[in-house]
């Protein structure tokens, strides 16, 4: 009984490695049983055999778009939180706003790159601007929404306690829209990768999309997956860091305890 | 303790005073009227209560004491003076408590301190008797040694308190309570009517409780107002006549029976006056 449940919590705590090993065993297996030619897919092996050989041009070309999404991302921050706070906190810019935001997030951000790269020419510049594009929606909408869902009986309270607008954005808005901030980040941090990634593969000389790009003119399938897994592992990473942000500070909007 | 029978200046009998107000939400034509000709008078150190069926507007009489909603016509005074914008003599507490999850219940009772003027600047200079006041009201309602958990760590009632313990910190004059214990639980309901009863007693401060409880009103009020159904107005009121300090006991004498059958019977008729 004991063991059984001891092998149970075991295969929790290991079960995304076991989905990740089993993906890619699965992978490597139907590519091999399939014979599946290297140029349509690769097998995984043949992948990080790959980002091996290449290992010192994927570093640099990584090292670049990582840099390139954080410039992008920390953009997005800035401005999503600023516009967040200016939305949440007017029912008339709301409103007002709301057609625009909605039409602006939906044009696909891939069709603004060749615009990007008209005023700022090929390289960095579109893609970071891409990033942050791509990055600052969720950002704005998440914390314009904790600021406008604050408890009218919370509102109240400090209004008649002589709040100003500023007071109440301050001591109450600002903290409970943390949670949603939070939240949006791990979203804006992996859209933010999106955005940096396409701009590169669409106008750039360097980055990991420039790298794909090349490789894959080239016919070198293999280098093209590699890069996709150090897309997909930086990705992760990115991930695992806001994460570790939201729980770090807003630990008290997961109420684990009651009394 | 409190006496019930005043010897007051006329002004202190009116400490708050409603005439002929009304309150229309929404754009003309539209919308709908919450309050129509509601006259209401309070004594200053006065403990009223105001009940009648739900949707009755007796909410939005509160809003338009504290000057949070204006009135759109007759008069509303507090202290002498016209109300045209929010109180800052006000402490109010509502049925949701409304606590802020990420401060511990001290900073949640100190929060009107670090708004209202002119404590906020001396608290951003000596926070220490503003702690110790707070901590000296926590351990009044019975909450003293959680000051440092955070609200969603307690009961409902025992957030309810931090509640009361934030309408109270800043020593306001006027007390509004909304449905303050409608959520809880019969028993703790009736502790919190001793705690509040306990801080009126010593503290003074006028009171305005709304409730559909009827024995809440007569277990706590000096005087209790029945609200028509809307448009709003005070069809009966009533003076409860019993000795202070109340306890559960009084709960079941002829006499509090008896006003919350009287009480009863004019809300019926309220509620079939459609």
């Amino acid at each position: 009984m004991s063991r059984k449940r001891t092998l149970r919590r075991a295969l929790y705590t290991l079960s995304p490695w076991l989905a990740t090993i089993g993906f890619f065993v699965i992978w490597e297996v139907g590519c091999r049983v399939l014979n599946v030619p290297p140029f349509i897919l690769p097998t995984p092996s043949a992948a990080v055999a790959a980002l091996i050989q290449y290992s010192d041009g994927i570093w640099l070309n990584a090292s670049h778009t990582m840099i390139t999404t954080l410039a992008g991302f920390a953009l997005a921050v800035a401005f999503g939180i600023a516009l967040g706070v200016v939305v949440g906190a007017s029912p008339l810019l709301y409103r007002a706003l709301n057609p625009l935001l909605i039409g602006f997030n939906s044009i696909p951000k891939v069709a603004m790159v060749p615009i990007l790269v008209l005023w700022f020419g090929i390289g960095t510049v579109p893609a970071i601007l891409t990033a942050f594009l791509v990055a600052f929606f969720p950002i704005t909408v998440n914390v314009a929404t904790g600021i406008a869902t604050m408890e009218p009986e919370l509102r109240d309270v400090l209004r008649s306690l002589g709040a100003s607008k500023a007071d109440i954005l301050l001591r109450v808005g600002l903290p409970r829209s943390m949670p949603y901030f939070f939240a949006s980040l791990k979203i804006a941090i992996t859209l933010a990768f999106v955005g940096a990634v396409i701009s590169e593969t669409v106008a750039s000389n360097v980055g990991i999309g420039y790298l794909m790009m090349s490789a894959s003119a080239t016919f070198r399938v293999p280098l093209v997956f590699a890069a996709l897994l150090v897309i997909a592992a930086m990705g992760i990473v990115m991930y695992a860091v806001a994460a570790y942000f939201e729980r770090h500070f807003t630990g008290w909007a997961t109420r684990s305890e009651t009394g | 303790m409190h006496v019930t029978a005043r010897t007051e200046k006329p002004a202190d009998a009116r400490f708050v005073h409603v005439h002929g107000a009304s309150l229309h939400y929404g754009e003309d034509g539209e919308g709908f009227l919450a309050l129509k000709d509601m006259s209401l008078d309070i004594g200053r150190g006065e403990f009223a209560a105001v009940v009648g069926p739900s949707g009755c507007g007796k909410s939005t009489l509160m809003k338009l004491i504290s000057g949070l909603t204006p009135r759109s016509a007759g008069e509303v005074e507090v202290n002498g003076a016209d109300v045209t914008r929010p109180l800052k003599i006000v402490g109010m507490a509502f049925q949701n408590p409304a606590l802020l999850p990420w401060r511990t219940v001290l900073e949640n009772v100190l929060l009107p301190i670090q708004v209202v003027r002119p404590h906020r600047s001396d608290y951003r200079v000596n926070k220490a008797p503003f702690i110790e006041r707070a901590r000296a009201l926590l351990a009044k309602v019975g909450l003293a040694g959680v000051e440092e958990r955070y609200s969603w760590q307690l009961s409902g009632g025992m957030q309810q308190r931090v509640s009361l313990c934030r309408a109270l910190i800043h020593e306001p004059e006027i007390l509004l309570l909304d449905e303050p214990f409608g959520a809880l639980d019969a028993f703790t309901r009736e502790e919190l009517w001793g705690v509040l009863q306990d801080l009126w007693c010593e503290r003074g401060f006028t009171v305005l409780l709304v409730t559909h409880d009827l024995p809440e009103a007569v277990f706590l009020a000096d005087r209790v107002h029945v609200i028509s159904n809307r448009p709003g107005r005070v069809i009966y009121t009533t003076d409860i006549d019993l000795p202070r300090p109340r306890t559960q006991e009084v709960c079941f004498t002829p006499r509090f029976v008896e006003y919350v059958h009287e009480l009863r019977s004019h809300i019926s008729q309220a509620r079939q006056a459609i």
